[in-house]
């Protein structure tokens, strides 16, 4: 534990020493900022519905942007060998990498947390769905921090880990967007694997340990799928 | 110390190393050569564990890398060939991260990466990030890095290359100074390097051990043949040659160079016995003044391409 404390430490300074962080984090606050202030003042409700709406779409770009260099930059440098030749497991080196992107998406969230803030002075606002919010946007974050990081470790391209992170977290976000498309017995197990149908569900305020649970699942498999990858290297 | 036995690796249908078979006692300083691609880098990670082995077993004090792979990376110190590193951190992060990985306390943290600055000559580029460094101070960097928890077992690949001649005698320095204690491992494409600093030489060629020993006795094991350089005031090839012709031993007369009345030979000879006093005794009964007769055994470069070149 002590090993992904270390690595956890690490990868985290990284990402505040390189401009990565400022760009990602500005491009977030930017987007989300402006899709959900420009409409704000047209419902006239005091909620973060808007906001938490699009989240996941927006995390669907910005999270592999932050996950993409995780492993691709040291495959590509070669200090992927420096790193698996220090005592460290697998599983040490991906839990430290993934905990750090998680860390980065969390101080990446805190400045939203200016918007309720202001619009409790604006209106009655219900914390609730707020809060449930915010721990539903940590898990959707972690999930595809997951998915990330595993697209990382199949290439040493970062812009290739880019696109395939996007594109299963695209999938994931848009899958119960589609089911028009589907034969009727598939409904169900299709909208349960959508990403952005218990993202809602948790927004709305309810934290059910079955969309919990779905989120574990992805993060289970995207980490699992990670080290696989890592073996099969050797 | 290491024992390595019929290590077979295959990068698809590749075969990279092909049964190669060696051990490395305690406090020995082994020298891994070979031409490009011969195999020294994939040898070098499979004792590492970086690499799997297609077939064979290496075990290191009895530890094998399939069941206690995190004990035989203690006390292992392994600098990768061209010494990649984190470019964006400073050269005291880096080490600083390394020493908290490697587990040395917060007290002892420190006096190391002090020592390992002094030792590897890194105390000027400590504060500046490792993606300025020179090429020369990153192969240090990651010489402090190997050497970081004063590992058992030295794993160095190309250590020297891409330094400077000066740079390279210090890191041989520092190599043989640690060899004392420590035992060592290095790939080389170097052969005076392998011969001023190895206690023991393999020569590995398309993934095949060729040659095995210390390098006198390769040397030796090259045969009865050495050369001898003859300079000679006044004197030609052709009454060199009828001069010389009752001397069983020499085999051939070639003339390096002649200017102004100067002329430089090189005679082969194939004897037990050092063949100068009888070429001395031949030249005194002639007019011509000898300026330098001497002895040379075939170096290391010529087994090296005698066994490499041979397929």
């Amino acid at each position: 534990m002590r090993q992904v404390a270390h690595i956890f430490r690490k990868e985290f300074r990284a990402y505040f020493v390189s401009p990565i962080a400022y760009i990602v984090i500005s491009i977030f606050l930017l987007v989300t900022g402006w899709f959900f202030f420009s409409t704000f003042f047209l419902y006239g409700q005091a909620s973060l519905r808007n906001f938490f709406n699009l989240l996941p779409l927006t995390f669907s770009f910005v999270i592999p942007a932050i996950t993409m260099r995780l492993f691709a930059e040291e495959l590509n440098v070669g200090s992927y060998e420096t790193l698996l030749t220090l005592p460290v497991t697998f599983q040490d080196v991906i839990l430290g990498k993934f905990l750090a992107a998680v860390a980065f998406i969390g101080a990446m969230l805190v400045p939203t947390l200016a918007y309720p803030v202001v619009i409790s002075f604006l209106g009655d606002l219900d914390w609730g769905p707020v809060i449930g919010g915010y721990i539903g946007a940590l898990f959707l974050g972690a999930s595809f921090a997951a998915i990330g990081l595993f697209a990382s470790t199949l290439t040493r391209n970062q812009i290739i880990a880019f696109i395939i992170g996007m594109a299963i977290c695209f999938s994931l976000t848009l899958i119960d967007k589609m089911l028009f498309f589907l034969p009727g017995r598939m409904l169900g197990v299709m909208a349960y694997l959508g990403a952005d149908f218990h993202f809602q569900n948790v927004a709305k305020g309810i934290i059910d340990t079955r969309d919990l649970l779905y989120f574990l699942s992805v993060i289970f498999i995207g980490l699992f799928g990670s080290q696989l990858a890592m073996e099969e290297k050797n | 110390m290491i024992h390595v036995d019929n290590l077979t690796k295959y990068y698809h249908d590749f075969c990279a190393v092909d049964q190669i078979s060696f051990d490395i006692p305690r406090g020995e300083i082994l020298g891994l050569l070979g031409p490009n691609g011969a195999g020294k880098t994939t040898t070098l990670r499979m004792i590492t564990g970086f690499l799997k082995p297609t077939s064979g077993t290496i075990r290191i004090k009895e530890l094998t890398n399939d069941e206690h792979y995190l004990e035989i990376k203690k006390m292992l110190g392994y600098l990768p060939e061209s010494a990649p590193l984190y470019h964006d951190m400073l050269v005291f992060d880096y080490l600083d991260y390394v020493a908290n990985i490697r587990g040395i306390g917060r007290d002892k943290k420190l006096p190391r990466i002090r020592e390992l600055a002094d030792l590897c000559g890194l105390g000027d580029v400590m504060h500046k990030p490792i993606a300025e460094l020179s090429k020369g101070y990153k192969q240090r960097v990651g010489l402090a890095h190997a050497m970081m928890s004063d590992p058992e077992i030295l794993v160095l690949d190309e250590p020297t290359s891409g330094l400077d001649p000066n740079q390279i005698i210090e890191i041989r320095e520092i190599i043989r100074e640690i060899g004392r204690e420590k035992t060592i491992i290095f790939s080389t494409h170097i052969l005076s390097e392998a011969e001023a600093t190895c206690d023991r030489v393999v020569i590995i060629n398309q993934g095949k051990i060729v040659a095995d020993g210390s390098a006198e006795s390769l040397k030796a094991s090259a045969g009865e043949e050495y050369l001898i350089n003859l300079s000679l005031q006044q004197g030609d090839l052709t009454s060199l040659k009828s001069e010389l012709d009752s001397i069983p031993g020499v085999t051939g007369i070639t003339q390096v160079d002649s200017n102004g009345d100067l002329f430089r030979a090189r005679l082969t000879c194939r004897s037990s016995e050092d063949l100068r006093a009888d070429i001395y005794r031949k030249i005194k009964a002639t007019d011509w003044i000898l300026m330098e007769l001497s002895k040379e055994t075939r170096s290391l470069e010529h087994i090296f391409r005698k066994l490499t070149k041979e397929n």
